[in-house]
């Protein structure tokens, strides 16, 4: 509650919706499962499975048996219909107290990102003292569903009342209609894949073979460094016998990269020189990742470590329907507009988190925040915004190497990114700031801006 | 978790071709839940000397009915032989006969427990009564029926036999919890440690860590550690480390997944106990694993890796813990699991068989440096135990395994985690460099 001024005389109002002045939302630590390629050991282990192993992980590793929380917020794209309470179930099956409250979130790639904004915002608010931020996907268990039309006579025969109207509706069954309909890898409005769409940009911005292979390299031996290094002892829980990111190639190298064959632009007349290869692109992954949430108050009644505050969020689309924009640079928009609230030019932050869906997007991205022309025409800026101390950029791996179960990354980056915050502020005695950017399907895109806590 | 065998047995028409056949039958050990008492009762104090009256007494403050002879007893929980003060072999008669005559009235579960010194001494005589207790004590295990005991205690010369370490001893040989520990012998050379004060919860107030945690004998140990009141720090592997964090929430443990044989893992492991602020009063080094191969097929990652997991992690563990100097607690317990492989070795295991012989010397050599620091060391070593390593075995060598023993059957995991839980326990203190096996008295070895 806000201190009552002694000498404010007049008779106080009764409100009766007056919210507290928001207060900071603390990330507490993390936990995640190593991340799995596709049809890995991961294979047949379904979404309630990984995220519960998850959520089990950052229970033990932080003394939450039996406790009830504020919120778990979770989500995953890839989902079954009878998913609908996936993170209520899985939270079930924890120890946590059975009467903490979830909610399923999605916002494609950055539903993670999404969640922790959720809880954040309500520790924010008051309307709660601490919560969970998770998200969770499996490209090896995705649903696979029926045709629209089968699905359309199967309700009109299970809604029939006589027998002869059932077999008339059953009737109009063609064996094409029996075929299994898997997730569709494409944009529903353009009929491109991601990576097709990518490759557009990529052609577009002239990134290079080259700049894209260096930087999926920097990603794996960033990542296998901090593993080396033992960062990520407190962030990841072994699981099925992997205890590091399966499709981590520590002994990468640019040679090897550069032997792989392009896979996106290839047959588009719009791409020249198809670059992005398997190499240089995120596989499909399976995988769940958490994040504890927390007010000062709730960290120091658990004894646990603040370690960054949760400062502020935006997030942006893009036309990509109408070709005006590609479809994964609405974060370029984003990030300048949340710097702005604040303050803050883009070289004003410790650490950068650009989500590597692909290489090039990272890199397409980066371009444009030094086009003159972009930062101007797109952005409505007086000039660029400037290139990045690409030394601060991903310095700790991303997906290129970690791998991208979709709804898991923005959990990642967080309890990695804030783990990275409190360390480096601890060293330097200064206050560190991260950002992270992450695109996602269908032209979105999402942004956040920690800040270290020092104890 | 009984066996196919044993299942077939205790059927009736098992039971008649058992009978006919001369088959084994293994009787059905009573374990923490089907015998809670601490001791089997009516309780029998055999001896004239002034350690068999001090031993009376205090099982009557725990409230035992203690008698000196047998005499109108028809069934008798406990036996208790005491043997301190005998100078000559003929001075084993009086007590040996009078047990003799009641060995058909023991109850099922009963217990049998020699208490007298070890035979280390000048006078001839003195050493060959004194040594003729561990033969007797070994054939009379032998001889047990219905799933009773018998085992002993060596007290040093010098120590009252109401020492911490006797008296713990004794708890635990009386208890449910010895039931697979028979024709062993505990040798007390201290009087060292301190009494328990809660016998449900001797460990209560203790922080206790457990390596390879995760599952198996690992799980059981923590799990009894846990029920004995023990604060535990759980360690497995990171690829097993979704398991080791169910078992942390289980038992409300704190997770560390490490390898042991990582470069630093100690180090690491004691600036993970100085980040929690844990002391730890007892380690328990249970990570192990098992390579088998005839040594003419040996390759040098199977028997590196033993070596590495069984025996070097333990020797650069306890290094890091005692160099630390803030790791281990006041009266810090170290217990290793050795394997009767490591005492009579084991064709295809001339890997496992020498790590865990180097287990057996480890701690001795180590109870010597614990000393100095107020703690001590010891080993276990298991027979055959029921667990998934076991259940892999081929069948027909997997169910002899099983039957040479005077129990004639495999123990279960809790019973190492049992006789591991005590010697973590505060009154254990006496019990330095010792190897307790748990084999329900294999045939192997001595």
């Amino acid at each position: 509650m806000p201190d009552r001024n002694p000498t404010d005389d007049h008779e106080e109002v009764p409100h009766v919706t007056r919210p507290d002045a928001p207060r900071d939302a603390l990330i507490l630590g993390g936990n995640r499962i190593p991340f799995a390629r596709s049809g890995g050991p991961y294979a047949g282990i379904s979404n309630q499975d990984l995220l519960t192993a998850a959520l089990e992980g950052l229970v033990a590793r932080y003394s939450l048996q039996g406790e009830k929380l504020g919120e778990i917020a979770g989500g995953a794209v890839l989902k079954l219909a009878s998913d609908l309470n996936l993170t209520r179930e899985s939270a079930l099956g924890t120890p946590l107290d059975p009467r903490t409250p979830t909610t399923d979130m999605s916002r494609a790639c950055a539903t993670s990102l999404e969640t922790v904004m959720h809880v954040s915002n309500r520790i924010r608010l008051g309307q709660i003292d601490s919560g969970i931020a998770c998200g969770v996907d499996s490209a090896s268990d995705s649903p696979i569903e029926v045709t629209p039309r089968l699905r359309r006579i199967l309700h009109r025969a299970f809604a029939a009342k006589t027998a002869m109207q059932r077999v008339k509706a059953l009737g109009a069954l063609r064996p094409a209609d029996l075929a299994p309909v898997p997730p569709r890898n494409g944009e529903p409005r353009t009929g491109l894949s991601m990576g097709e769409h990518q490759a557009l940009t990529t052609a577009q911005w002239g990134i290079t073979r080259q700049a894209q292979d260096e930087l999926a390299l920097a990603s794996h031996q960033n990542l296998a460094a901090a593993y080396d290094d033992g960062f990520f002892d407190d962030l990841v829980t072994g699981y099925r016998g992997l205890s590091r990111d399966q499709n981590l190639r520590p002994d990468s190298t640019l040679e090897k990269l550069g032997s792989l064959k392009p896979v996106f632009g290839v047959r588009s007349p719009e791409v020249a020189e198809p670059t992005m290869t398997a190499g240089n692109s995120t596989p499909l992954s399976d995988g769940a990742a958490s994040v504890l949430i927390g007010s000062a108050d709730w960290a120091a009644e658990h004894g646990l470590t603040p370690q960054a505050r949760v400062v502020d969020a935006r997030s942006a689309a893009v036309d990509f329907v109408h070709g005006d924009e590609g479809l994964l640079m609405a974060p370029a928009y984003a990030v300048p507009e949340l710097l702005d609230a604040h303050g803050l030019a883009l070289q004003d932050l410790d650490f950068y988190e650009i989500h590597e869906a692909f290489a090039s997007t990272v890199l397409s991205t980066l371009k444009a925040w030094e086009s003159e022309e972009f930062c101007r025409e797109r952005l409505g800026r007086d000039g660029a915004l400037g290139a990045i101390d690409r030394d601060r950029l991903n310095v700790l791996g991303s997906s290129l190497a970690a791998g991208h179960p979709f709804a898991a990354t923005g959990g990642r980056l967080v309890a990695t990114l804030a783990k990275l915050l409190h360390q480096r502020a601890q060293e330097t005695g200064e206050v560190q700031r991260g950002l992270i950017s992450v695109c996602a399907a269908a032209g979105q895109g999402a942004v956040v801006l920690l800040e270290s806590v020092v104890d | 978790m009984t066996d196919t065998y044993t299942r077939f047995i205790r059927s009736a028409p098992g039971t008649a071709l058992a009978k006919q056949l001369g088959l084994p039958r293994p009787a059905r050990l009573l374990r923490r839940e089907d015998r809670p008492e601490p001791v089997l009762g009516p309780v029998v104090v055999l001896g004239e000397s002034a350690g068999a009256d001090r031993i009376a007494g205090r099982l009557l403050d725990q409230g035992a009915d203690v008698r000196r002879r047998f005499e109108e007893l028809r069934r008798v929980g406990t036996v208790i032989v005491v043997l301190d003060e005998i100078t000559a072999p003929a001075e084993l008669s009086p007590a040996v006969l009078a047990l003799a005559g009641a060995m058909r009235s023991l109850a099922p579960g009963a217990r049998v427990v020699t208490v007298s010194r070890p035979a280390s001494d000048e006078d001839p005589s003195r050493a060959a009564a004194r040594g003729g207790v561990e033969g007797f004590v070994r054939s009379l295990a032998h001889e047990m029926r219905g799933g009773a005991t018998a085992n002993g205690i060596l007290v040093a010369d010098g120590i009252g036999l109401d020492a911490p370490g006797v008296l713990g001893a004794l708890r635990f040989l009386l208890s449910a919890r010895s039931a697979f520990v028979t024709g062993q012998f505990l040798t007390v050379s201290s009087d060292a440690g301190s009494a328990t004060e809660d016998a449900d919860r001797p460990l209560a107030g203790r922080t206790a860590l457990v390596t390879g945690a995760a599952r198996g004998i690992g799980a059981a140990i923590a799990r009894t550690l846990a029920a004995d009141g023990a604060r535990l720090v759980v360690l497995d592997v990171p690829g097993a480390g979704t398991e080791l964090a169910r078992l942390a929430n289980e038992l409300r443990a704190i997770p560390i997944q490490l390898d042991v044989t990582s470069d630093g893992a100690g180090e690491r492991l004691v600036s993970f106990l100085r980040e929690k602020q844990l002391q730890l009063d007892a380690v328990v080094l249970n990570a192990g694993i098992t390579r088998d191969k005839l040594l003419a097929n040996m390759t040098a990652d199977r028997w590196d890796a033993v070596l590495a997991v069984n025996i070097t992690s333990q020797i650069r563990l306890m290094d890091a813990l005692i160099t630390a100097g803030d790791a281990l607690g006041e009266q810090p317990r170290v217990v290793s699991l050795a394997s009767t492989s490591g005492i009579a070795g084991n064709r295809g295991q001339t890997n496992y068989a020498a790590s865990k012989a180097g287990v057996i010397a480890f701690v001795d050599a180590l109870a010597a440096r614990m000393e100095s620091i107020g703690g001590t060391a010891n080993a276990v070593a298991p027979g055959f135990i029921e667990t998934e390593m076991t259940a892999r075995m081929p069948a027909l060598t997997r169910e002899v395994a099983r039957r040479v023993n005077s129990l004639q059957q495999g123990g279960l995991p809790v019973d190492v985690a049992e006789a591991i839980s005590f010697l973590c326990s505060a009154e254990a203190g006496g019990i330095r460099g010792e190897t307790l096996r748990v084999c329900g008295q294999n045939m192997v070895g001595k």
